[in-house]
């Protein structure tokens, strides 16, 4: 199909790995941090707030040399996660933390969008009618914040999918280890004669980032359907 | 049954300061807006952390700053019905109905009660006011509360609305033997559906008592607007005259005619007057198609800001109301202790066995 040759369909299934486990596990973290973000009140709020959005500011170079620095196999969370057997620097788990970190701050957002538009009297209410405020949370907040939180996956996938500075700083660009469809491309427009390789993974960028845009938009118009909205 | 509330709070600049002790029945927490009604309700509810003070349900304490309890709404077992019924989007009327209910047993008995049978599929968005809010009476009744508290559940209603829920909570007075404390600032609600009354102005605890004595109170007057002033008295049916089709009542020691065969003879009725349905005149009419005039003596008379007045009136012992033009104020030397007749429409609201 598409006539993709091995080290392309090697980078794409690899970066479809890489966003999708980008996004499953940050996507509980980015839900606490909205929630401490939305409603929380505690000292270091705004702080926590930058620390989330700075990502989204700094040049993504810069991102990937402080994630080289703190998570290499030198850096002091380096040598954490390596006594759990967990290795990031220049392996595909560390394209997954760059780009859940890329894509964290966009989640964040949306999450925590949804969670501002979720009615407080309707938690309330359920709480005058006996739930705990766990029950509250997964009965009727987390239900009603849906729409907003799979549109914060699909956009925290799409953000893996085409993060480029980070990842190559900080896991290099090597083919079927590291390479992600964008450093792939990278790679082919750099050697002559590669344009046609190049060509089909932008076709199949296109095409993927267009799949993301209209299931999340089947999504949300499913889910609002459902909220009667 | 009963329900014990001694609180004071801050609150939009006032101090709210209510102590009282609430029997079984329906009891309505009755005032202008901004008298602080619904902080009382969002205090016994648990939404809001007094300053000071306690609420006890059954014995059973809710809040005591006193002692450091803090009850939150999820174990205090008063369920509330709001006015913007508060149903869950995401979920079916039956998902609702049984959001508090610990097992399915009630539902069908609850369905019958509320008339809900044909909703139970639907979601909340499809539904018109009235049925929400009988969803929303469902809901809170299933959770199996030990109090029910009701914030202007109609006010968010038309007229045909409200007629059509009315019943219903006559029903759930009458049958669900569970105190609810009912806030609401229209007088017909009130005078239809209440056992007693708390009358709160600007967050003081006016009266508590029964429905016809706090009307009759003094200071009735400025809670009500304009067009809301009424008196509710308590009368007795003394007879019916079956050739015209009128129950006779007993008012004192006069007679009043009411439209229709309102009751058992010696059944209490209670009956709301108007202020704007009574008329005053100086001598007693002759020749007038009203049947109903009682001689009265004038307490109070109260200018309005715009062209109106409204007239406390005494008739043997029971207080009546009536609005009138400034105009008619001064063409009648209006002042308290002098004698007329007032000329009257009266309305049964609710017949009591």
């Amino acid at each position: 199909m598409l006539g993709l040759g091995e080290a392309e369909w090697g980078a794409v299934a690899l970066s479809l790995k890489v966003s999708f486990w980008a996004t499953v596990l940050s996507l509980p973290l980015a839900l606490i941090t909205a929630q401490a973000l939305a409603r929380g009140r505690f000292w270091g709020k705004s702080a926590l707030n930058l620390a989330v959005h700075l990502p989204l500011l700094m040049p993504p170079v810069v991102t990937g040399y402080l994630l080289l620095v703190l998570f290499g196999t030198q850096g002091p969370l380096g040598r954490f996660f390596a006594l759990f057997g967990v290795e990031f620097a220049f392996r595909w788990t560390g394209a997954a933390l760059a780009g859940a970190i890329m894509g964290f701050p966009l989640m964040v957002r949306a999450v925590r969008l949804a969670l501002e538009a979720v009615d407080g009297r309707l938690e309330d209410a359920a709480g005058t009618l006996g739930a705990s405020r766990a029950r509250v949370y997964l009965t009727i907040t987390l239900p009603l914040m849906a729409p907003g939180i799979a549109a914060g996956a699909i956009l925290g996938f799409a953000k893996a999918m085409g993060e480029f500075g980070a990842t190559i700083t900080f896991v290099s660009n090597i083919p079927g280890q590291t390479q992600t469809v964008p450093t792939a491309i990278y790679t082919f427009l750099q050697v002559p004669g590669q344009e046609g390789a190049a060509l089909r993974l932008i076709v199949v960028s296109i095409l993927l980032s267009a799949g993301a845009l209209i299931a999340s938009e089947l999504l949300a118009a499913r889910m609002r359907r459902r909220l009667g909205r | 049954m009963n329900v014990e509330i001694d609180i004071t709070h801050g609150f939009d600049g006032l101090t709210l300061r209510v102590e009282a002790e609430v029997k079984g029945g329906l009891t309505a927490v009755f005032g202008p807006s901004g008298a602080g009604k619904t902080t009382v309700l969002n205090i016994v509810a648990g939404l809001i952390r007094p300053d000071a003070g306690r609420v006890c349900v059954n014995g059973r304490v809710l809040v005591d700053t006193g002692a450091g309890v803090f009850l939150p709404p999820a174990k205090r077992r008063v369920a509330v019905v709001f006015q913007e019924a508060r149903l869950f989007p995401h979920l079916s009327v039956e998902r609702n109905l049984l959001y508090g209910a610990k097992s399915r047993d009630g539902l069908a008995d609850m369905v019958d009660l509320l008339g809900l049978g044909a909703l139970m599929t639907r979601a909340p968005g499809t539904l018109s006011g009235g049925e929400a809010q009988r969803v929303a009476l469902g809901r809170a009744l299933l959770s199996d509360p030990e109090l029910l508290l009701m914030d202007e559940p109609l006010s968010a209603l038309d007229r045909a609305r409200k007629q059509e829920l009315m019943p219903y909570f006559e029903r759930l007075r009458d049958e669900a033997r569970l105190p609810i404390l009912y806030v609401s600032h229209d007088v017909e609600e009130v005078a239809q559906l209440a056992d007693q009354v708390m009358l709160l102005r600007g967050g003081q605890m006016q009266a508590l008592g029964p429905v016809a004595q706090v009307f009759a109170g003094e200071g009735m007057a400025p809670e009500i607007s304009r067009d809301m002033a009424a008196a509710v008295l308590e009368v007795s049916i003394a007879g019916y005259d079956a050739r015209d089709g009128l129950t006779e009542l007993r008012l004192g020691g006069t007679p009043l005619w009411l439209p229709g065969q309102a009751g058992e003879l010696g059944h209490r009725l209670r009956l709301r007057i108007d202020a704007r349905d009574v008329m005053l005149s100086e001598t007693e009419p002759q020749g007038i198609s009203a049947l109903n005039i009682l001689p009265v003596t004038v307490r109070e008379v109260r200018a309005g800001p715009g062209s109106g007045a409204l007239v406390a009136l005494d008739h043997d012992g029971h207080r009546l109301m009536a609005r009138i033009t400034k105009r008619s104020v001064r063409r009648l030397g209006l002042e308290p202790g002098k004698r007329l007749f007032a000329v009257l429409k009266t309305m049964a609201v609710a017949a009591r066995g």
